[in-house]
Order: C-alpha cells, then structure tokens, then sequence
C-alpha cells in the first residue's frame, strides 16, 4: 500500500466511530439459556463468541473458550450465565474507532458490544475483522474518488471543444500571513498534479510560484496569483500593488536582499528567491514601479521535446 | 538505501508519518535556507535542517521531498506536524550535529543532491 494509504487510515481511525463500522444485526444470547443451545449458536453462524444481553442490555460476554471450558469441567452449572465473563468492557456508539483498536491491542479482546450512551443497550458488536472490513472499504472509495477526478481532469483538454483551451486559475495572497506562506504554491501543485502535468514541469512552476508567494507575504501587502494551463504551457502573473522594486537588476543579484530578521529566522531571504523563478521558467519578466506594485510574468512550456 | 537504514544510522526518532520499507532514498540535501533548499534539493531525495517552523514542509512539498530530518534534537511544532501529516511527509528528528549527521550518511553511501 502507498504511504497516501496508510495516512489515510490514520486519519480514518481518528475520524470514524464505533457505530459507523461496527455489525449492527448482532447475534446476541440471553444468560439464562443452557451451555448446549450456546454451542448450538456459534455454531450454526459460525461465529466465536457473542454477547449475553438481558433486556437490551449487556451483562456479559462468551466465548468458545468457555465453552471448551465447560466441556472439559462439566462442573457449576450448565447455563450461560455460570461460565460468561461478566466484567465485560463495552464501547459508546459514539466513541473514535481508536479507542476499540488500543482496547483490542492492549486489552487482548476479541470483541467489543457496543453500546448506545442514554440506556446502555447493545446496538452493535466489533471485532478486528469488522473494523478491516470497513477501513478497506473506505480506502477503496477513497482511491476511486481520487483516480476519477484525476481521469476527468487529465482528459479535460481533450474533451472541451474549442479552438483554444485555456484554464485560469486565480488565488490572492494575503501580506505578512507567514502562517499560510506556500498554501497558493501547494494547492496549484495539487491540480497541475491532477491535470496529468508531467512531474518535471509542475515541480518547477510550484517551486517559482512558492518564491513568488513568499515575496509577497514578506515584502507586500499583498496580491494576486494567477495562472493560466494551456495544452503548450503555463503561464503565471504575480502582482502586487507595492511598493515596488527600486532597481530590479540589482534584486536579481544572487545574494541581494532586503530581508528583515524576521524572515531570515524563517529560512529565507537570502537573496536567491528571483534567480529560483528564473532558473525555473522558460521565461521570466518583472516589471516594477516604486510606489505603484510588482508584476512579474512567468512561462512555462509544457514539453521541451 | 532504506529509510529504516537511514534511521538507524542517525539513532533518529520518527515525529511523523509511516517509515515505508519500499522506499529508496539515494540523495541528501543539508540546509537552513529554504531558498537555497529550492535550488539544488532533488524529488524524493532527504532533507537534513535545524529549521522546524512549517515553512521547511511547505518547501518540502513544492520540491516533492519525502523525508525531512531535524538535527540536534530539534522538536517540530505542533503546526509543522500538523502539516507533514496532511502533505504525507515523514518527519523524524536526530540528536546528532548537522556536521556529524552529513558526515554519517555521506559514509554510508548516500549522494550529494549535486553530484549527478
Ligand atoms: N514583490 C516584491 N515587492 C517588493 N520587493 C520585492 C518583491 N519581490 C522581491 N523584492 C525585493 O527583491 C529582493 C530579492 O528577492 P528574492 O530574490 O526573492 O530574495 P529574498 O526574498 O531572499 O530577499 C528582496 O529582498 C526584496 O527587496
Ligand atoms: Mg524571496
């Protein structure tokens, strides 16, 4: 399985409940019934263990092992009652499926009844194999999702009829918003990705879009993102309304940079943001007035072959 | 060379994410400016820093690197993790001096992000 995989049933343990997975018709026995009409349940649904419930509520859970116990000892009595565990552990409907997987894994259990909050009732039972079950589900819903948004987009040139297709995409960039500096920059990489951009051109146009965001939150009051995917390339306009670049010759200077403590500590500004743009765009042109704002337009061409 | 390797060899402690034993990392790049990160730093290669601010995940998503490792023992912030886990990065930590923990990995093998 792939790492977006097993982050994903991470985040599913945390995120799901008991009673979103757990077996809802459950197969329960009463405490009063006879030890042979218990063998006679686990066996006709093939089952290893049920809860003992009396009036909807839990009172206890058996297992074959008691049963085998029951065989082998013969002694006591001979209903469920006299060989159930009776401290059982239940889990709330509501609880994260977490907390059934570290009682499974601390505790040794089973199975879990599942129990609703207001009247205790049993409503459901999980066992490992259940809780499986319904995480593999998930993840195969998960992928499916994610493989056919990106078949629908990655034809997505193909399938409009036009003369010439041009997707825009728009972001603004907020300034000194350090918190969400590259947000702009991840979630374009994340839709070139999806478009079946080849990883070389989206890896550039992120790395370029990334220095250009920086720059804005840290030298602006902000601005605006704008980058239109052709079938041949892609081009990004990055402007800003100030204050301007005094000398654009020498801000391309490797090393040249105004940057103020705070964001060196940050790791950047160490005057090489530009020549990043550059170096990752086929073409690169900044036009800048003091006073008036920044525009910097990069290309991108889709296919160098 | 396995991801577990390299952590056994930087005494490393894993802060984030799933040490995947089907993944190769061949090359290495060392820093503390995100800038210069971005202009030599390969995909998929690991990423050694003293910096543990968000910032160092965004940057390592844009560049498509996996792995980060802070150095001496540095502790990401709460943000940082957050982050990494939802960019499905792998953070883990080592006690070990930026110097000493190139060092290390240099002599087990692994490459230079410049040398081609
Ligand atoms: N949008 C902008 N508005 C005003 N000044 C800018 C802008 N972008 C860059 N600069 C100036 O250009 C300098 C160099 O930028 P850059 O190459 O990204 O390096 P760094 O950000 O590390 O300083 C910055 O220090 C800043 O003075
Ligand atoms: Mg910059």
């Amino acid at each position: 399985m792939n790492n977006a995989g097993i982050g994903k049933i991470q985040e599913l343990i945390y995120d799901l409940s008991v009673g979103d997975v757990m077996k809802k018709d459950v197969i329960s026995i009463s405490p009063d019934i006879s030890m042979y009409k218990l063998k006679e349940v686990l066996r006709k649904n093939r089952i290893s263990g049920v809860p003992v419930v009396k009036n909807g509520c839990s009172v206890g859970i058996i297992s074959i092992e008691d049963l085998i116990n029951w065989l082998t000892k013969k002694s006591a009595g001979s209903s469920v009652k006299d060989w159930m565990t009776k401290n059982v552990v239940t889990v709330y409907e509501d609880e994260k499926l977490i907390q059934a997987i570290s009682l499974f894994d601390q505790k040794g259990y089973g199975r879990l009844p599942v129990v609703e909050r207001k009247e205790k009732k049993v409503v459901g039972i999980v066992t490992k194999g259940v809780i499986i079950e319904s995480l593999l589900r998930e993840i195969e819903i998960d992928y499916h999702e994610e493989e056919i948004r990106r078949y629908r987009m990655s034809h997505f040139f193909e399938d409009v009829t036009a003369d010439s297709v041009t997707i825009g995409l728009i972001y603004q960039v907020k300034g000194g918003d350090v918190m969400n500096g590259g947000t702009v920059a991840g979630n374009i990489k994340k839709t070139l990705k999806r478009l079946d951009i080849k990883p070389d051109i989206y890896r550039r146009v992120a790395i370029a879009i990334y220095e250009a965001e920086m720059n804005l939150i840290f030298y602006t009051d902000g601005g605006e993102v704008s980058v239109y995917i052709k079938p041949e390339s892609i081009c990004v306009n990055v402007r800003d309304h100030g204050p301007g670049i005094p000398d654009v010759k020498d801000a391309l200077r490797l090393g040249f940079s105004t940057a103020p403590n705070w964001v060196r500590e940050l790791g950047f500004g160490a005057g090489i943001g530009l020549n990043n743009i550059q170096r990752c765009s086929d073409k690169m042109i900044i036009n800048s007035t003091v006073g008036r704002g920044t525009i910097l337009d990069i290309t991108v061409n889709m296919d160098t072959l | 060379m396995k991801l577990e390797k390299i952590i056994k060899i930087l005494d490393a402690e894993v802060c984030c994410g799933t040490v995947r034993n089907d993944w190769d990392i061949a090359m290495v790049g060392a820093s503390d400016l995100m800038s210069d990160v971005l202009t030599f730093i390969q995909p998929d290669a690991l990423l050694l820093t003293g910096l543990t601010n968000p910032q160092v995940v965004r940057t390592a998503d844009v560049a498509e690197v996996k792995v980060i490792c802070f150095i001496r023992g540095k502790k990401p912030t709460e943000e940082t993790i957050k982050l990494a886990y939802d960019k499905e990065i792998v953070l883990f930590k080592t006690q070990f001096s930026m110097f000493k923990a190139c060092g290390l990995l240099y002599r087990a093998g692994l490459a230079d992000c410049l040398q081609k």
